[in-house]
């Protein structure tokens, strides 16, 4: 029988090692995975490279990561909304590396490695500094830089409501990144506000086919 | 030239509102963009996209509204009309990227004769790179707008032979609505179409480093008596 629900945040964290490189969901603070990144920082994994829209804002979610000193590098697409400071300091005093990049461009770096599909072309950022240090092609008078997948050790995610097959719907503009990330780590960890019995949610409204998760707890399941 | 009444913000939300036509998908990006959802004419329909994943954005959310897991790029909670629709993020951006938006008005820092737009970082030695949907938005809507003031708070020209920032997409500026005036970017001139009222073309070309022309006169921007702006030969 399959039963990808975990009872506790730590059973679901405590496989992550040092140096990991964690996928991590979320749009503002809309679809970011804030209980699981609480315990992640309690627990304590060193070193590890973040891969997510942004680096966090105020002293929560990724930017409590950072300020306690466990993440090595940011790889994202704006690290500067408001209230990013935390980041901001990291960064300049050189505690943590960034690497930027066009939003689509990271969004289809992730789909091009859940899809298993290699590098691929896209014409964002052709000419630009992100196009530096790649192969640019021009291609019936548009041009295009040469982008690679980008896989992760780990995804967190999170979602609404998962069975225990890993099934999993999202909540209004929380779906943001949430199902292209969950497809590109070996080891996705979904957060959701509710688990139900297979069947409740109709096979039309399943947004992540649970073949893509490896477990689900839920958001208050703490334990850590 | 001291008589000049520059528009402000609101006002060139207005006329960029002003120019989109019925059914076309638009974007708009974080700043003074999103000024322009407060114009828009009520009588065409006029779909916005948000990046996050949605289409058929409303206005902003209050009260009981307020959902935050409905916001938009500015991470404002807004609302949704009848007929939105959510989507995860490759999709929302296939839809930037694939030329499926007709229009997308974005903020700049400087733009050049080419087309060239600079928006997401400057030269300062501190400066951190922030890039979000803008280089994707650049490259992918039909028609790209920009909105900016014509010179910076110092008096030096943003509206360049060259930019000097760098760049976010090359050759990709289609418009630019300036405090003092509406200008097309084509063939590697800035095509004057209107300007402020009592502005000469040699008074914007003193506040402009690359070449303004005008085949014909431009049109006079000027503001009624609500302060709302429009055009006069």
């Amino acid at each position: 029988m399959i039963n990808k629900i975990v009872s506790s945040h730590l059973e679901a964290l405590e496989q992550i090692p040092n140096g990991a490189s964690v996928i991590v969901g979320g749009f503002g603070d809309a679809g970011i995975p804030f209980e699981l990144l609480a315990s992640l920082q309690k627990i304590g994994t060193k070193d590890l490279t973040i891969i997510s829209n942004n680096a966090g804002t105020r002293e929560i979610g990724i930017a409590g990561l950072i300020k306690n000193g466990q993440v090595r590098k940011i790889i994202c697409s704006h690290p500067r909304p408001p209230l990013s400071d935390v980041f901001a300091q990291a960064y300049r005093a050189g505690k943590v590396e960034l690497e930027c990049m066009p939003q689509g461009t990271l969004a289809e770096r992730l789909r091009a490695a859940g899809a298993g599909l290699g590098p691929f072309f896209t014409p964002t950022g052709y000419g630009t500094r992100v196009a530096e240090g790649k192969e640019q092609r021009v291609v019936d008078g548009v041009g295009y830089i040469l982008e690679q997948p980008l896989h992760g050790d780990f995804a967190l995610i999170k979602a609404h409501l998962g069975d225990r097959w890993g099934n999993l719907t999202y909540r209004w503009a929380a779906r943001n990144f949430n199902p292209v990330m969950s497809t590109a780590a070996k080891n996705t960890i979904a957060q959701v506000d509710r688990i139900v019995e297979l069947g409740e949610i109709h096979p039309e409204h399943v947004m992540t086919p649970g073949i893509f998760v490896k477990s689900i707890v839920l958001a208050g399941a703490g334990n850590v | 030239m001291s008589s000049i009444t520059s528009l402000n913000r609101a006002q060139i939300a207005k006329l960029v509102a002003q120019t989109l036509p019925d059914g076309v998908y638009v974007n708009l990006g974080i700043g003074m963009p999103t000024l322009v959802a407060d114009y828009l004419p009520e009588d065409r329909e006029i779909i916005l996209h948000s990046e996050n994943g949605i289409l058929g954005m409303g206005r902003t959310a209050i009260d009981h509204e307020i959902d935050y897991d409905i916001i938009n790029a500015s991470r404002t909670p807004i609302t949704l009309l009848e007929g939105a629709s959510i989507t995860e993020h490759t999709n929302s951006f296939a839809m930037m990227r694939g030329g499926h938006l007709d229009y997308s008005i974005l903020g700049g820092f400087q733009v050049a004769v080419n087309g060239d737009l600079a928006n997401w970082i400057t030269d300062a030695p501190d400066a951190i790179a922030a890039i979000g949907g803008a280089m994707d938005l650049a490259v992918g809507a039909k028609n790209v707008i920009v909105m900016l003031d014509h010179t910076t708070r110092d008096g030096q020209p943003k509206l360049l032979n060259a930019c000097t920032y760098p760049l976010t997409g090359i050759s990709v500026v289609d418009w630019v609505y300036t405090d003092l005036a509406v200008i097309e970017v084509k063939d590697n001139a800035f095509h004057v179409h209107a300007m402020v009222d009592g502005l000469s073309l040699e008074d914007l070309q003193a506040k402009t480093e690359g070449k303004l022309v005008a085949e014909t006169p431009p049109k006079k921007i000027l503001l009624d008596k609500n302060q709302q702006p429009y055009y006069s030969n």
